[in-house]
């Protein structure tokens, strides 16, 4: 079984449409960020890890009500809490959360919470999980999530840089910069909050998009070598063509997988999985649609300020 | 030309087995159970997977400056008496500022006496500078010091920690630095859901000091009356402490006391406590032991002070105020109302030594063991259904070869596993998003790999010159995409903590054993293929 042998499509002559189609995603997910930060105070809806707060998963011993629970709280002078369903018909489960203030006893509205619930509920309730976070740690952790991730990819530009050449560095981050974007704009259109899974997922993101990228860069540095004569432009449409179906392939079996957990992987994992459904999707949509056509942007610019043409052909490689 | 293999062949199962030794241990049969005890004796489940009890305590390291600089303050008291040195008092100026000590009015005439004897004796921590306006030397804890006894403080911390943990019974727990702000320390307990107990033992600082008192030893009705009898300041080398509710006062009314802030005997210098019943008068308490060099101390001073009060402090509360009958020596007792569980949690306490400095929680959390069972279960069937798809799809697509692919895939994931093992690392659910990114990149190499086969038999060249032209084309790309990740992920692993260190973890080893199965081990497969092949057939691909 063969697909798409001898596909000869202009990609790069479709460029103003992915420029418009990136723009309008990029801008949609910024505008979103915009509005949730206008709202919120932060770009983002940020679970607990980051923002800090409490988090109590409880489990009830018969249905629970949500308007009940708020009763009980209220009553208890809580006023601040939100409830969410985390998976009420099978096991009778609520998400309460409120945030937090203090770092000095991070575990005083967990208990607040529970004392609350205890009298107003006489069955017993079982605390499944509880997450307290101090708002300096969640600072510390999102400045330092973010510090690595932002060292991770100026490791990889160096690394690209001296195997290709600088701009193909440039071109592969700004193309993961541009999947990033999208998918934390995603989340903040859809009020998902961002989580420390959410931040694997990301991760995961950036490697996938990025390991996309550099198989079509690696074919275009080799078509470059072979055919001297022909323009940029082929050369890089040429390469995403042959690369097309190992592109659609690996990209159609990532999908398959990531599908399976965000069917089969439970509430837990959903944030999670989400990431990487519109991560997989916006990664291998933005190695042909925005990192190729970069180069060739670039050729053009230098081209335009009367520099030498014949880069960017990449460096010899073995 | 047929290629010896042999030599290869050995190399993948030698390979093969030293990893499933990783994962696996030798086990003590070949039953489900006993599989999968050795399986989880060598690859650790994350709290997120398994349940437990997680918890940031950050360390107030000034504690444990304040408690070195009052020490300070005695020794330097004691030298200037020594020597016969006239000065008004040394005193810490600033709260805030705990490792700075000013001795004031120092008599001019004895003004250089002064400063040889201050930078003799104290000149290799401190740094010692005079003021010749008021006659006052200021003594600051040199930086090196201060960080050396932050570094201390913390090993010290995480020993005790430690130590209270296993008289705990808790099972393999995870007491280490926490590298994301400063002097904070990572306590993960496996399996602990109820945490208030354990946390309330760890974090105890139950201080045990005994002080002498300085004002009335009945004490005080309010810090305000003691104010008024002191004429309105405190001196500097005392302090207030409010009496225990079930101690001194035990009729509930409040009353403070007027202690010397430098204790007799405290913290490291307690060994033991254990519980007395009711006596002849009908009151309970704790019985104490103190060290050896604690014992003389306190014996030094009891002896020379009969007839004065002392006050017992716990937990910054007065327990008990005493009239020195005669001299002790190396133990005691502190009357009062007791609940058998703060007897054992103070017994424990003083058994494992005191912490040098408080703890306050800035994280805390607890997975439930059926939560922890939940997010398994889901993502290893969700895992399980995308591999199994992914695996089925290649044989599809790419008929023969796809078995070269899935044997790839499979060895993959058991040398990832064996690594796990090997390293002691803890598989948690970032973890799994680091094996799916492997996944991903495993299959992706194979496909590189017989797409670029395919080309060039497509080209029109025979079996084993594209087989040779497919991989050393691919090869290129494999090694780019890999170690561009490779790096990023040791740069997640050297920067990141916690959930990014588990992803980049899997990542790094699962690419690691990527580039050996998927190049090497496939490969193979492909020329034991070839040399079994008649001249001229097609392989299937």
């Amino acid at each position: 079984m063969e697909l798409f042998t001898g596909v000869t499509i202009d990609w790069l002559g479709k460029k103003w449409y992915f420029l418009a189609f990136s723009l309008l995603f990029s801008v949609s997910g910024l505008i979103s960020m915009g509005v949730h930060f206008a709202r919120t105070g932060s770009p983002v809806p940020l679970g607990v890890d980051f923002k800090g707060g409490t988090e109590v998963q409880v489990t009830f011993a018969n249905v629970p009500d949500a308007n009940q629970v708020r009763n009980a709280t209220d009553a208890a002078g809580i006023h601040d809490v939100k409830i969410v369903a985390y998976d009420v018909p099978a096991k009778h489960e609520l998400l309460i959360s409120m945030p937090e203030q203090s770092d000095v006893n991070v575990d005083s509205s967990r208990k607040r919470i529970l004392d609350a619930l205890h009298q107003h509920y006489n069955n017993p309730i079982l605390e499944s999980s509880v997450q307290a976070v101090g708002p300096t740690v969640g600072r510390q952790l999102e400045k330092q999530a973010g510090l690595a991730t932002l060292y991770s990819l100026v490791g990889m530009l160096v690394y690209l840089w001296f195997r290709f050449e600088l701009i193909y560095g440039v071109a592969a981050v700004v193309a993961v910069f541009h999947d990033t974007l999208i998918t934390v704009g995603a989340f903040a259109l859809t009020g998902q909050e961002i989580s420390l899974t959410v931040i694997a997922a990301i991760l995961t993101l950036v490697g996938y998009s990025m390991n996309d990228t550099i198989v079509v860069f690696d074919r275009i540095r080799e078509n470059l070598r072979i055919s001297r004569r022909e323009g940029l432009t082929d050369v890089v449409n040429r390469s995403i063509n042959q690369t097309l179906s190992r592109t659609v392939l690996t990209s159609g079996l990532t999908f398959l997988t990531v599908l399976a957990l965000y069917i089969f992987g439970g509430k837990v994992l959903s944030g999670f999985s989400f990431a990487l459904v519109v991560g997989i999707l916006i990664g291998t949509y933005s190695s042909i649609a925005v990192a190729a056509p970069m180069l060739v942007a670039y050729q053009d610019w230098r081209a335009r300020r009367g520099k030498a043409v014949s880069l960017p052909a990449a460096k010899r490689s073995r | 030309m047929k290629k010896n293999l042999n030599g290869k062949i050995a190399l993948i199962i030698g390979t093969l087995l030293v990893f499933l030794y990783g994962i696996f241990g030798i086990p003590k049969g070949v039953s489900g159970a006993a599989l999968e005890q050795a399986i989880t004796q060598r690859i650790h489940l994350g709290l997120d997977l398994r349940g437990g009890a997680h918890l940031i305590l950050q360390v107030v390291v000034k504690d444990a400056i304040n408690a070195e600089t009052d020490n300070t303050v005695a020794r330097i008291e004691q030298a200037m008496a020594d020597s016969h040195l006239t000065y008004t008092q040394v005193l810490k100026p600033d709260p805030n500022t705990p490792q700075t000590i000013r001795v004031e009015g120092v008599d001019p005439a004895h003004s250089s006496a002064v400063s040889s004897e201050l930078s003799d004796r104290f000149g290799a921590e401190y740094d010692i500078a005079s003021n010749s306006n008021d006659h006052s030397f200021t003594l600051t804890m040199k930086p090196s010091q201060l960080a050396d006894l932050e570094s201390r403080t913390l090993d010290q911390s995480i020993e005790t920690i430690r130590d209270r943990v296993d008289r705990l019974g808790v099972s393999e727990p995870v007491i280490q630095r926490y590298g994301l702000g400063a002097n904070e320390i990572l306590v993960e307990l496996p399996g602990v859901e109820d945490l208030d107990r354990i946390k309330d033992i760890i974090q105890s600082t139950s201080r045990l000091e005994v002080h002498e008192v300085a004002g009335n030893p009945d004490g005080y009705a309010t810090e305000q009356e003691a104010m008024t009898s002191l004429g309105g300041t405190i001196p500097p080398d005392e302090y207030l402490v409010h009496g225990d509710p079930q101690g001194v006062s035990s009729d509930g009314t409040d009353r403070v006391f007027l202690l010397k802030r430098v204790s007799i005997v405290g913290g490291r210098d307690f060994r033991d406590a254990s519980a007395i019943g009711p006596n002849d008068s009908g009151r309970q308490g704790v019985n104490f032991v103190l060290t050896n060099a604690g014992g003389q101390r306190f014996y030094d001073y009891t002896s020379s002070h009969v007839g004065t009060y002392m006050a017992i402090v716990l937990g910054d509360r007065v327990k008990n105020v005493a009239v020195i009958q005669s001299a002790i020596r190396d133990n005691g007792q502190i009357e009062g109302q007791f609940s058998k569980e703060q007897i054992d949690a103070l017994s424990l306490t003083l058994r494992t030594g005191a912490l040098p400095a408080s703890l306050i929680p800035i994280e805390q959390r607890t997975v439930g063991a059926s939560l922890g069972a939940d997010s398994i279960r889901q993502g290893v069937i969700a895992a399980i259904a995308g591999t199994l798809s992914v695996m089925f799809f290649m044989l599809l697509y790419y008929r023969g070869a796809g078995i070269n692919a899935d044997l790839a895939l499979f060895l993959n994931l058991v040398i990832l596993l064996g690594f796990m093992g090997f390293s002691q690392s803890t598989l948690t659910l970032p973890g799994i998003a680091g094996v799916i990114l492997t996944i991903g990149m495993g299959v992706d190499s194979n496909v590189l790999i017989f797409e670029r086969i395919r080309e060039e038999m497509r080209a029109g060249k025979g079996a084993a010159q594209a087989v040779d032209q497919g991989f050393a084309h691919a090869w290129v790309t494999i090694v780019d995409t890999h170690v561009t990740t490779i790096v990023s992920a040791a740069i997640l692993f050297m920067f990141g903590t916690g959930p990014v260190k588990g992803f980049a973890v899997t990542l790094f080893f699962g690419l690691l054993a990527n580039l050996f199965t998927a190049v090497f081990v496939s490969r193979v497969i492909f020329d034991s293929h070839l040399n079994n092949m008649k001249a001229g057939a097609r392989i299937s691909i």
